[in-house]
């Protein structure tokens, strides 16, 4: 059965399960950022607001192409991965960096689990680090 | 003599030959680009030199750097 947690849990959730994600960051659909592993609140928003960048420029490329919505997305760079699974019901998303090369069945899997696994809680919750003491 | 000159000829091109399968195979997973998937289950993938990819790739070489 699957365990429902906060944001901030699930990251840190993930992260112990998957070697592979190097950063990850919980964000609402109006771009508030949730929750996230970045140990530094500066960083953590500029990564969230380039994952709003990058969706902003898919979304383009989506409707240029003539595709319905997007659920989820990987940019493989050189250097490492970018992954965006969003969960339109509950309106968020998660978005992680990942090493390079890295297998990407398995990061979706463990990034939709995360995603699943987060209950609704109450605005306290946001911003706080996955790593902090509960 | 001769056979074992034809045998030797054979192995080296079937290793070359698989030698520049594995290379390809490397050379592709290397590329870089970005991998759309809808709703309705289809992907579509943006490859680097596409004219789409310049915008989608530098933002996500920018994420990746942040992360590191």
């Amino acid at each position: 059965m699957l365990r429902l947690v906060d944001a901030a849990q699930a990251l840190a959730d993930l992260t112990e399960i998957s070697s592979q994600i190097v950063e990850a960051a919980v964000v609402a659909e109006d771009g508030t950022e949730l929750a996230s592993t970045f140990g530094d609140e500066h960083r953590a928003q500029r990564f969230v607001e380039g994952v709003q960048r990058l969706l902003a420029e898919a979304d383009a490329v989506r409707v240029a192409r003539g595709l319905p919505e997007l659920t989820q997305l990987e940019a493989a760079t050189r250097d490492g991965s970018i992954f965006v699974v969003r969960d339109p019901a509950a309106a968020r998303l998660v978005a992680a960096a990942t090493r390079p090369e890295p297998t990407v069945g398995l990061v979706f899997y463990d990034l939709k689990h995360c995603l699943r696994s987060i209950e609704e809680t109450a605005p306290q919750t946001r911003r706080r680090r996955a790593d902090a003491p509960a | 003599m001769p056979r074992r000159r034809l045998l030797t000829g054979v192995l080296l091109t079937l290793g070359t030959l698989a030698g520049s399968t594995l290379y390809r195979r490397r050379a592709a997973r290397h590329r870089e680009r970005v991998d759309l998937y809808a709703d309705d289950g289809s992907m579509t993938s943006v490859a680097d030199g596409e004219p789409e990819a310049q915008r989608l790739l530098a933002l996500a070489r920018e994420l990746v750097q942040q992360a590191r």
